[in-house]
């Protein structure tokens, strides 16, 4: 259950606001939620930026510059898949968390 | 306005608990991408109440109200007047609700909002059954399809949102799906730059409800639209335009068998889904003075 704030939201006089009110701008750590993760072979990407944006937590960077050109951001990834799916050149595999590679 | 604690390179939060694979999540963060920070958004319950985030903490970097699942149009509209009082005059304001809060639970205070020519923006994202509740059947689940409330599959054909919105005669709506994100993204700007009451139901697929594997969510999105379940098209000032024209539909089959939800349909069954899935596409191009 939401409680009542005891401090204001907001320290500007005018929009001085007790809540219930979210105005902590937060992100949960999803990314322990991932049985699988994504592995990009680096040397099949072509960098058509797909898997970006198809990615729905927008973990996803493709930089042109980089030999490392796909990076993901691990505290978020939920492992869904949908990069692997969707990637058209077949460079990213999902393989098991806790596999060493 | 917000105590930024993590931060995020859009308008929503990196780390929100919709499920892996969610089309809702992907959806949300197009739309507020292209709305941008002036953007005021009502969201009822339901998955996308887990966007407004939980206790103090946000999801989303934009202001916004999470009011009832009955009257998202309603509180909108209510914004969107006083914000006018305010003389402010630019700020879009956005609803944002299911199909359950927006075919069933939310349709008056929609059709109110669209009959007085309020300026507000709404978007269904439909995932075609009350999924936050636990998967109940809502009057957008498709004919076939299971649910907990529907346990051998429902048996009645969907609400046709679009056209009840057609009726209204409001200036724009149209369908978008995660098929075809850059059509999405166009149309969400052509919704916001409307002058009135604007409608985009956008479909949403959902791995837990509609049972399939997570990272089959874009690919099950473009088989609907291939295969006819889900038809692109706009209404613009009296006009609609097909965004997607086809041949020939691709068989339901095929957008059936990606899904478990389907599973206890007879090959009686879809030769009857198939044919209605025909005629609905045929009575559209004929809407649209194409045939
Ligand atoms: C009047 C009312 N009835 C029932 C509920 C319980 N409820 C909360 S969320 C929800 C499901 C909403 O479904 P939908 O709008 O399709 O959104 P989804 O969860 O599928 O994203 C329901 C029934 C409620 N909050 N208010
Ligand atoms: S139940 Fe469906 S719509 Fe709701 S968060 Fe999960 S995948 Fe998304
Ligand atoms: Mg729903």
């Amino acid at each position: 259950m939401q409680r009542q704030q005891e401090k204001p939201t907001s320290k500007l006089r005018r929009f001085r606001l007790y809540g219930p009110c979210s105005h902590v701008f937060d992100a949960s750590h999803t990314g322990s939620w991932r049985v699988e993760r994504p592995d990009v072979a680096f040397d099949k990407c072509v960098k058509c930026g797909i898997c970006a944006t198809c990615c729905p937590a927008n973990v996803i960077t493709v930089d042109k510059g980089s030999a490392e050109c796909v990076r993901i951001m691990w505290d978020y990834c939920k492992g869904c898949g949908i990069c692997a799916n969707e990637c058209p050149q077949k460079a990213i595999a999902m393989i098991p968390e806790r596999s060493v590679k | 306005m917000f105590d930024i604690v993590k931060e995020a390179s859009g308008l929503v939060s990196h780390g929100v608990s919709a499920c892996a694979g969610c089309g809702l999540e992907l959806i949300i963060r197009n739309v507020l991408g292209v709305l941008g920070e002036d953007t005021t958004i009502v969201i009822p319950p339901g998955c996308s109440a887990l966007f407004c985030g939980y206790g103090p903490n946000a999801g989303m970097r934009v202001s916004g109200l999470q009011g009832n699942l009955e009257n998202t149009a309603a509180y909108a509209a209510g914004i969107k007047a006083g914000y006018a009082m305010q003389g402010n005059h630019h700020t879009t304001v956005l609803g944002f609700a299911g199909d359950g809060a927006t075919v069933d639970i939310g349709i008056q205070s929609l059709s109110g909002v669209m009959e007085r020519r309020d300026k507000v923006m709404y978007i269904c994202y439909d995932n075609e059954a009350y999924m936050n509740t636990g998967i109940q059947g809502s009057s957008s689940s498709p004919v076939g399809a299971w649910t907990t409330t529907t346990p051998g599959g429902k048996p009645t054909r969907r609400k046709d949102l679009l056209r009840i919105a057609m009726a209204h005669d409001i200036p724009y709506c149209a369908s978008a799906s995660l098929a075809n994100i850059p059509d999405l993204r166009k149309k969400v700007q052509k919704a916001k730059d409307t002058d009135g009451p604007s409608l985009l139901h956008i479909h949403c697929p959902c791995p837990t409800g509609w049972r399939y594997h997570p990272s089959k969510t874009i690919e099950v999105a473009k088989s609907a639209v291939q295969s006819g379940a889900w038809l692109l098209y706009e209404y613009c000032d009296g006009n609609i335009t097909v965004n997607t024209k086809f041949k020939e539909l691709k068989p339901i089959e095929v957008y059936f068998s990606l899904q478990g939800r389907f599973k206890g349909v007879n090959d009686e069954g879809m030769a009857e889904i198939q044919q209605q899935v025909k005629s609905q596409y045929e009575a559209l191009l004929a809407l649209a003075g194409l045939e």
